[in-house]
């Protein structure tokens, strides 16, 4: 392929890049199938693939679908409800900023915002404790996240926080859907590659049971864009080969048992329960919630939350095309979507997927909109 | 959200180090990073916290995405803007 991606395709080591490039060709062409459909689930890799345009140097017959990896956008709009019906009943709320934004049933935060709630935007647990430290009223952080940074709220609670701060969790737990994905009987994703820092902490032993379960194999895979790429290889030699099993290429940061104190604190603190996924399914042991012996610091016990007000509500008639639930479970691309870049952009976001840094249509549109290159 | 950022290790307090991120110092916890960290040690943040220490080895490989994106990228790059997200999410220098 030419340099059709522009200054985009800059590689550290463009020799290394070409070499990789032939050898997913090569190994398309071994499988043999078209297209050979493979999914990650994190936000920051389709970042770097959008951002690096690493789709226009990969073989036309490989599909690289982004899954559900976008917490923001996972988060239902009944936990949003919850959000939001706190903060109006006076609640000060801190919560990171891509929350603001993701559409409740009736109202966002950004809306509450506007009418007078009080809601403070951090960039860490560990801020929104700070900030609680400050203060003489409740502070309740709504806590978005994978893992990853469930771990951090984790620690936080851990180490003694103010009495006036509680966390009202939306924390979601990626192994679990990953097996829904992976049933879903309109996809026909062949293999994942696992974020690599939600594996720092997980290990990727945790994926050996799912390979098993599903015949189907699991790549962990780093952020640098030859990274991923290294990965896609691997998946795809492990898809020709038929061999169901979990590869590590991120051994830099990843281990076979994960973070064993990052593990401890996190289910100290969490157990997983299942819930809705934005958009996408129930999914069983999806949602990390704090274990009874947290109740103290549960902002679900702390206060009576009344959702009864918010749901009272039909929906805007726009928000009935979007299509972010196909698009989070890789059935279908932002390009499918008929509000996609029209009515729906990001300062005026219709669907979850458009507001989060990490979501597909953000970041699709973002950098370029069409970001298949191959198709142009 | 997930993308965390690297930095080296220049004290330690307890469970708080200070880290230099690209040039900028800021204190991260270490209660729940995975191996003993030392002064000059790199390690891996999320939302203020070490998720891992990086092996020495792989120190150069791993700084190298983020020296790009820290130079190149415009107020509008999404993954630049996590970094830095992730930088401004560590704690305050106390130094």
């Amino acid at each position: 392929m030419s340099d059709s991606g522009g200054n985009r395709l800059q590689f550290r080591d463009p020799a290394r890049a070409a070499a990789m490039a032939a050898r997913l060709e090569l190994l398309v062409r071994e499988i043999g199938r078209d297209p050979v459909s493979v999914m990650h689930v994190c936000g920051s890799h389709e970042q770097a693939i959008a951002r690096f345009g690493l789709r226009a140097i990969l073989p036309r017959a490989l599909e690289v679908i982004m899954g559900p990896g976008c917490p923001v956008c996972v988060t239902d709009m009944p936990e949003v409800d919850e959000a939001v019906a706190l903060a109006e009943d006076g609640v000060r709320i801190a919560t990171y900023g891509d929350m603001l934004r993701v559409p409740g049933t009736a109202r966002s935060l950004a809306d509450a915002q506007a009418a007078g709630a009080k809601i403070d935007v951090v960039y860490s647990v560990a801020q929104a404790a700070q900030l609680a430290a400050g203060l003489d009223e409740e502070l309740v952080f709504f806590a978005s996240g994978f893992e990853t940074t469930a771990v951090a709220t984790a620690a936080l609670l851990l180490n003694a926080p103010p009495a006036n701060f509680s966390v009202l969790s939306a924390h979601k737990y990626i192994p679990p859907v990953m097996e829904i994905v992976a049933e879903m009987p309109q996809t026909r994703v062949e293999g994942f590659l696992a974020a690599g820092h939600a594996a720092t902490i997980t290990g990727c032993a945790i994926f050996e049971r799912f390979v098993e379960r599903h015949g189907i194999p699991v790549v962990v895979a780093g952020f640098e864009p030859l990274d991923i790429l290294a990965g896609l290889a691997k998946l795809l030699e492990l898809i020709r080969g038929r061999r169901a099993e979990v590869a590590n290429m991120y051994p830099r940061c990843v281990t076979r048992e994960g973070n064993r104190r990052a593990q401890e604190a996190l289910w100290k603190v969490f157990r997983p329960v299942g819930g809705r996924w934005r958009g996408i399914a129930h999914v069983p042991n999806g949602n990390l919630r704090l274990r009874e012996e947290w109740s103290q610091v549960d902002a679900r016990r702390r206060f009576k939350i009344d959702l009864s007000r918010l749901w009272d509500y039909a929906p805007p008639s726009l928000a009935q095309s979007c299509i972010c639930g196909d698009i989070m479970a890789g059935i279908a691309s932002p390009s499918a979507c008929r509000l996609f870049g029209k009515e729906c952009v990001p300062d005026n976001p219709v669907g979850a997927c458009m507001v989060s840094n990490e979501g597909t249509c953000r970041i699709w549109h973002q950098y370029g909109g069409q970001l298949d290159l191959r198709q142009s | 959200m997930c993308l965390g950022v690297p930095g080296k290790v220049m004290s330690i307090d307890g469970l708080v180090a200070t880290v230099d991120f690209f040039g900028v110092r800021r204190t991260v916890r270490l209660d729940i990073v995975d191996e003993p960290v030392k002064p000059g040690d790199y390690v891996m943040n999320h939302v203020g916290f070490a998720i891992c220490r990086i092996p020495q080895s792989e120190v150069e490989e791993t700084l190298a995405l983020y020296q790009r994106l820290l130079a190149a990228a415009s107020s509008e790059d999404l993954l630049a803007a996590d970094v830095r997200s992730e930088i401004v999410a560590t704690g305050n220098d106390k130094t």
